[in-house]
C-alpha cells in the first residue's frame, strides 16, 4: 500500500462520480451489491494509481480489465471514464499515462473477452450442428428401418412418375427384385380392372391438386398373378410447397378381395347351373328402372321346361339336376352372345332379360332362340332326353310398368303359352293379363282385402308448366297382395268393377285421399296441392256417389274447391245418360271434374262440350309415342298441340300425362299446355314425399332445371 | 402438424437469431455477422433498444432475487437464451445456495452454449424444447423432475412469450404449464409492449420476421391476461423499470418509454 495521503474530499468526490458512472446503463442490470463492490474495488485501484509512488500504470489497467469482466463493454462507458479520469487533479504529470493505461487495460480485456466469446459461440454452433447431424442420421436410420421393415408395401416416386425406391414388403408383394421395379414408371402399373377415377386422382396428386388418395387397386405381379391392394398415395412437397415426391403405401388385400368375390358370387349365382340367381336377376331388372332413358324398353322371356316333372319323378333328382345344368348351358351359349342375361329363377324356371330392347320383334326372336336351343335332345348318361319349353314374352316401355308387375305379367303370359299347348311362345297382352290376374288371384281375395287393410294410396304430383310449381296430386290406389306383391290400379280395378267391389273401394279411396288433402291444407295452407281422385264408370253411375261425397267432404273438412274428380271418356255415353245427372250433382257441391286418359277411347267431341268438366288430361301414350322411333315425331307433336288448342277452345285446363323428359316438358310449356304429369316430374310416392316437396319447393322449380 | 421430436430442428446460421441478437444489444460477442447486421438495422430504427434489453435483464435479476427471497429454490427458465452475464442460477444461489435451475430454449446454438457453460454444474440442466409444444416440453425428464417433487417452482418466461404468435395462443400454453405446477409456484414474465412506441412497433416486428422467431408485441391488458390463475404481486404488470426497482431513483426518467412490461404472480 502507498504511504501518500489522499487529497481530502477529492477522493470522495471521485468515488461518488465513479459510482454514478457505473450505475447508469449497463449498471442497472447488475446486482446492486455486486455493483457496489465493483465500484469500491475499481475506485480504489484508480485511486492508488493516482497517488502511489512510484506510479504503477498496471493498477489503472487492472481497473479497466475488471470493468470488462463485469461486462461493462460499452465504448461509451470508456469515453466517460477517460473523461472523468482526465478531469482529476493529479499532482505530477502521470495523468495521461494513467488514463492511457486504464484504456489499454479495458481494451485488452475486451479483446480477450470478445475472442473467447466468439470462440465459445462458434464451439456452441459447432456442437449444435454436430448434434443436429447426429440426430438427423439417427432419424434417417429410424426412417430407413421403418421403411425397410414395414409390413406394408411402400414405394417412393418422383412427380414425373419414376419409381425411385421400393421396400422389401413391396418387392415381396410384387414378387419382384428391386431392379424390376426401380426405374419403372408408375403409369406402367395400370390394370384393366382399375377402379374408375384412380388415374384421374393420380394425375391430380402429382400435379399438386390433391394431397392424397385411397383406392382398392389390382396389380399384376411379376409372375402375372393378380394381387389386390388397398392403396394410399400421398404427395410430399418441399419447403416452398412444390410437389417433390409421391409415397405409395400398399396393403395386400387379395385374400379379403377373393373371399368377398366368392361370397358375392355365391349370393348372386345358382350353385347348380352357375347362372345368375333370382336375386341377381331382380337386381339387374330393378337397375333398369332406376334412371331409364326416355322411351327405354326392355324385354323378358319367362321360360318353363315342359315335362320336367316327369323326368324328375321317373329318373330321379340326380338326372333332373343334370338336365337342368345342360339346359342352363345351352341357354347361356345361345343367348349371352346376343347380350341378354339368362338367370335361373328356381325349379325349372329360367328367365331371359333383354336390356335396351329395340322392340317386340327382338323379344320374340329371343324366345324363338330359346326354343331352338332346347329343340335337340339332351344326352345324359345313356338317356337321350327330349326337352321342350314354353315361353312367356313381355316387351314394354320401362316407364309403363314396374319390375314386380312385369315379372308377374311375364309369368302369367307363360301360363297362357302352356295352356295353348306346349313348346311355344306367347306374347303379353294387357287385357289377357288383367283377366289372368283377376282369374288367378284377384277376385277371390279382393273382398277381404279391404277389411284387412291391404290397400294403400300413393300420390303422383302434377306440375304447372308456367311457373314450375306442384299444383295438384293424383291419388293412386295400390294393393299390397300377399302373394302377388304390390298391384297397381290397372291390374285390379277392372275386376273390382266387375265384382262391384269398386263401390266400397272407391269410397275408401275418396275418404282417405280427402283426409290426406285436408291435412296438407291444414299444415301448409295455399301451398298444399289440389287433390285429383279417379272415378270408376260404375261409381259415376251410382246415385249414392253424391251423398257419399257430401258426407266425406263434411267429415274431412276438405274445401270442395280443392278436389277434382277424374272421369273417363266412357263414363258418359250420350246426352240422355243418367250419369250426367250424377256429374252435375257433384259439380253442384263445388268440386271440379276432368276427363282422364283423353284420346284413348272413342271420343265424341260434341259431348265433351256438354259435360260439366273443367279439365282434360291427354293420355300418356300421345307424349310417349313421340319417342317411338317407328312413329313420326313431327306428326305426334302436331296431334298433341292440336289437342291442347282444342281443349283451350272449350275453356278447359290441359294436363299432359306421361311426360318423361325435360325437353318434352319445355316444348309442352311453349305450346301453352297448362299442367304436366309423368316421371320427369315424379312418380307416385308416399304422402311424406309430397309433404317434403311442398316444403322444399315453395317457389317451385323452373321446368328447365328438372 | 408439429414434427415428431426425434426429427431434429436445423441449425440455420444464415439467419439472425433472437438469442444472439439480444446478446449483441447487451454488449456481448456471442453473435455472428448476420445477427449484428439485423441488430444494427433495428438500432437505427430504435436506438433505445440496448436500454430496453438492459431493463429486461435487470427485471430478470430483480424477479429471481425476489422469488428466491420468497423461498423459491427451483427455477424453470424458458427461453433462457445465451446467459451473457448474471445467469439465473448465479443470481438465485446468491440467496439460495444449491438452487436448481432448468434452462430451456428452442435454439440449438443457445442450448449448446449453455451446456458448455454448465457442464460441471450438477444442479442445473439444459433442455432443447419449444414452448409452443408445451406438452413435449413438460414431459422432458429434466423438466418433469423439477416439477414433480412437490417444491414450488418459479417459471420464468422472460422476453420469450412475444415470440409466440396469437395463433399459437400463448395464454393457453401458459395455462397448461400452470396446471402442472406444484402449490406455491410462481410465474415471472416480461413481454415486448405495444404501448410505448406504437409508431415503431410495426417496423420492429417486420425485422423479426427475418428471424426464425417473429415478434408479436402486445398490450398491457393482453399481457395481464396471461397471468390468469396467478395472483399478481405488487405492482402488477408495469413497464420494466417500474417493477420493484432497487431504489426509487433507479427507475429512470421515462419508464413508460421502455417498450416492455413485466410482472410476477403466484399460483392462486
Ligand atoms: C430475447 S431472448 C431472452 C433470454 C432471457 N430469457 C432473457 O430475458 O434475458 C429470447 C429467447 O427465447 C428463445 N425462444 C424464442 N421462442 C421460443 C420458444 N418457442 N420456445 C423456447 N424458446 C424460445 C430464443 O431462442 C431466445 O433465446
Amino acid at each position: 500500500m502507498s504511504g501518500t495521503t489522499p487529497v481530502n474530499g477529492s477522493a470522495e468526490r471521485f468515488h461518488e462520480d465513479w459510482s454514478r458512472l457505473l450505475s447508469a446503463d449497463h449498471g442497472i442490470a447488475v446486482h446492486p451489491g455486486l455493483l457496489g463492490r465493483l465500484v469500491a474495488r475499481t475506485a480504489a485501484l484508480l485511486h492508488r494509481a493516482q497517488l502511489d509512488e512510484p506510479f504503477q500504470p498496471r493498477l489503472a489497467a487492472q481497473a479497466g480489465a475488471e470493468l470488462v469482466d463485469a461486462h461493462f463493454t460499452d465504448p461509451v462507458l470508456l469515453a466517460r471514464a477517460v473523461e472523468l479520469l482526465q478531469s482529476q487533479p493529479i499532482g505530477d504529470d502521470r495523468g495521461p499515462a494513467l488514463t492511457g493505461a486504464f484504456a489499454a487495460g479495458w481494451a485488452n480485456a475486451l479483446r480477450e473477452r470478445t475472442l473467447s466469446e466468439q470462440e465459445a459461440i462458434r464451439t456452441a454452433a459447432d456442437a449444435a450442428r454436430k448434434e443436429a447431424e447426429r440426430a438427423l442420421r439417427a432419424s434417417e436410420a429410424r426412417f430407413r428401418a421403418l421403411f425397410e421393415s414395414a409390413a406394408i408395401g411402400i414405394g417412393i416416386g418422383d412427380t414425373d412418375g419414376n419409381i425411385l425406391a421400393v421396400n422389401k414388403a413391396l418387392q415381396e408383394l410384387f414378387g419382384a427384385a428391386p431392379a424390376d421395379m426401380v426405374g419403372r414408371r408408375v403409369g406402367d402399373l395400370v390394370h384393366p380392372e382399375d377402379t374408375p377415377g384412380v388415374w384421374e386422382a393420380y394425375e391430380e396428386l402429382i400435379s399438386g391438386k390433391r394431397e392424397y388418395f385411397q383406392f382398392d387397386k389390382p396389380y399384376y405381379r411379376q409372375d402375372g398373378e393378380i394381387i389386390w391392394t388397398h392403396l394410399t398415395v400421398s404427395l410430399i412437397r418441399d419447403d416452398d410447397g412444390v410437389p417433390q415426391y409421391q409415397v405409395a403405401m400398399l396393403e395386400d388385400v387379395t385374400d379379403r378381395y377373393r373371399l368377398q368375390e366368392r361370397l358375392r358370387h355365391q349370393a348372386t349365382h345358382d350353385p347348380l347351373t352357375g347362372l345368375p340367381n333370382r336375386a341377381a336377376f331382380f337386381e339387374r331388372l330393378e337397375k333398369l328402372f332406376e334412371n331409364p332413358e326416355p322411351g327405354a324398353r326392355f324385354g323378358l322371356c319367362y321360360v318353363d321346361l315342359d315335362g320336367f316333372k316327369v323326368v324328375n319323378d321317373s329318373l330321379g333328382h340326380d338326372m333332373g339336376d343334370q338336365l337342368l345344368s345342360a339346359v342352363a348351358a345351352r341357354l347361356k351359349a345361345a343367348l349371352t352372345p346376343l347380350g341378354h342375361l339368362v338367370a335361373r329363377l328356381g325349379g325349372d324356371e329360367f328367365v331371359v332379360l333383354l336390356e335396351n330392347c329395340r322392340g317386340e320383334q327382338e323379344a320374340v326372336a329371343a324366345a324363338k332362340t330359346v326354343l331352338k336351343a332346347l329343340a335337340g335332345p339332351v344326352l345324359i348318361g345313356d338317356h337321350k332326353l327330349a326337352v321342350g319349353a314354353s315361353v312367356g314374352v313381355l316387351e314394354r316401355r320401362v316407364s309403363t310398368t314396374t319390375p314386380g308387375a312385369a315379372v308377374r305379367a311375364a309369368d302369367l303370359t307363360l301360363y297362357r303359352a302352356k295352356e295353348a299347348g306346349r313348346g311355344r311362345w306367347t306374347l303379353f297382352d294387357p287385357k289377357e293379363n288383367a283377366r289372368a290376374v283377376s282369374r288367378y288371384a284377384v277376385s277371390v281375395r279382393m273382398p277381404a282385402a279391404l277389411d284387412r287393410g291391404e290397400f294403400f294410396i300413393d300420390y303422383q304430383p302434377l306440375y304447372r308448366l308456367a311457373d314450375g310449381r306442384m299444383t295438384a296430386v293424383e291419388a293412386l290406389v295400390r294393393w299390397r297382395h300377399p302373394q302377388l306383391g304390390v298391384l297397381g290400379p290397372d291390374e285390379f280395378v277392372t275386376t273390382a268393377e266387375e265384382t262391384g267391389l269398386i263401390m266400397p273401394l272407391g269410397r275408401w279411396v275418396l275418404e282417405q285421399a280427402c283426409g290426406q288433402a285436408a291435412e296438407w291444407i291444414k299444415q301448409y295452407g295455399d301451398a298444399a296441392p289440389q287433390l285429383n281422385v279417379n272415378l270408376a264408370v260404375r261409381q259415376a253411375r251410382s246415385a249414392a256417389l253424391v251423398t257419399d261425397l257430401g258426407r266425406i267432404l263434411d267429415s274431412t273438412g276438405l274445401d270442395p274447391a280443392r278436389l277434382q274428380l277424374e272421369i273417363t271418356e266412357s263414363t258418359v255415353v250420350g246426352p240422355e245418360d243418367e250419369a250426367l245427372r250424377t256429374l252435375h250433382g257433384l259439380v253442384d257441391q263445388g268440386v271440379s271434374l276432368a276427363v282422364d286418359d283423353f284420346g284413348t277411347g272413342w271420343s265424341n267431341l260434341a259431348y265433351l262440350r256438354d259435360l260439366p268438366v273443367s279439365g282434360l288430361k291427354i293420355a300418356g301414350s300421345f307424349v310417349g309415342d313421340l319417342h317411338d322411333p317407328a312413329k313420326d315425331g313431327a306428326t305426334g307433336w302436331r296431334i298433341v298441340s292440336g289437342l291442347v288448342s282444342m281443349a283451350h277452345t272449350l275453356g278447359l285446363n290441359v294436363t299432359a300425362e306421361g311426360v318423361e323428359t325435360r325437353k318434352d316438358a319445355e316444348r309442352l310449356r311453349e305450346m301453352g299446355c297448362d299442367w304436366a304429369q309423368g316421371w320427369h316430374f315424379g312418380r307416385p310416392v308416399r304422402p311424406a314425399e309430397i309433404a317434403r316437396r311442398i316444403v322444399e319447393e315453395p317457389k317451385g322449380r323452373p321446368v328447365e332445371e328438372r | 402438424m408439429r414434427r415428431p421430436s426425434w426429427v431434429p430442428e436445423g441449425t440455420d446460421l444464415d439467419k439472425p437469431n433472437a438469442a444472439r441478437v439480444y446478446d449483441y444489444y447487451l454488449g456481448g460477442s456471442h453473435n455472428f455477422e448476420v445477427d449484428r447486421e439485423m441488430a444494427r438495422k433495428a438500432l437505427a430504427l430504435w436506438p433505445e433498444l440496448p436500454q430496453i434489453m438492459r431493463s429486461n435483464r435487470a427485471f430478470l435479476r430483480r424477479a429471481v432475487t425476489f422469488l428466491a427471497e420468497q423461498g423459491i429454490t427451483r427455477f424453470l427458465d424458458i427461453g433462457s437464451g445465451i446467459p451473457t452475464f448474471g445467469a439465473v442460477h448465479e443470481i438465485a444461489r446468491a440467496i439460495r445456495p444449491g438452487a436448481k435451475v432448468v434452462y430451456v430454449d428452442r435454439d440449438p446454438v443457445a442450448v449448446a452454449h449453455s451446456r458448455l457453460l454448465l457442464e460441471d454444474d450438477p444442479d442445473s440442466a439444459v433442455v432443447q424444447a419449444d414452448l409452443r409444444d408445451v406438452e413435449d416440453l413438460l414431459d422432458r425428464s429434466e423438466v418433469a423432475a423439477l416439477l414433480a417433487e412437490g417444491e414450488p417452482v418459479a417459471v420464468l418466461l422472460v422476453a420469450v412469450a412475444h415470440f409466440v404468435s396469437d395463433d399459437e395462443n400463448p395464454s393457453k400454453l401458459i395455462a397448461t404449464i400452470r396446471d402442472r405446477l406444484p402449490a406455491g409456484s410462481a410465474l415471472a414474465l416480461s413481454h415486448a409492449s405495444l404501448e410505448a412506441r406504437p409508431d415503431q412497433a410495426e417496423d420492429h416486428q417486420k425485422l423479426y420476421r427475418m428471424t426464425p422467431t417473429p415478434l408479436t408485441m402486445r398490450t398491457n391488458q393482453q399481457v395481464t391476461a396471461m397471468f390468469a390463475g396467478f395472483e399478481l404481486v405488487e405492482p402488477g404488470v408495469v413497464p420494466l423499470p417500474r417493477w420493484r426497482p432497487d431504489q426509487p431513483g433507479t427507475v429512470g426518467e421515462h419508464p413508460e418509454r421502455i417498450a416492455g412490461v413485466a410482472g410476477v404472480g403466484f399460483r392462486s
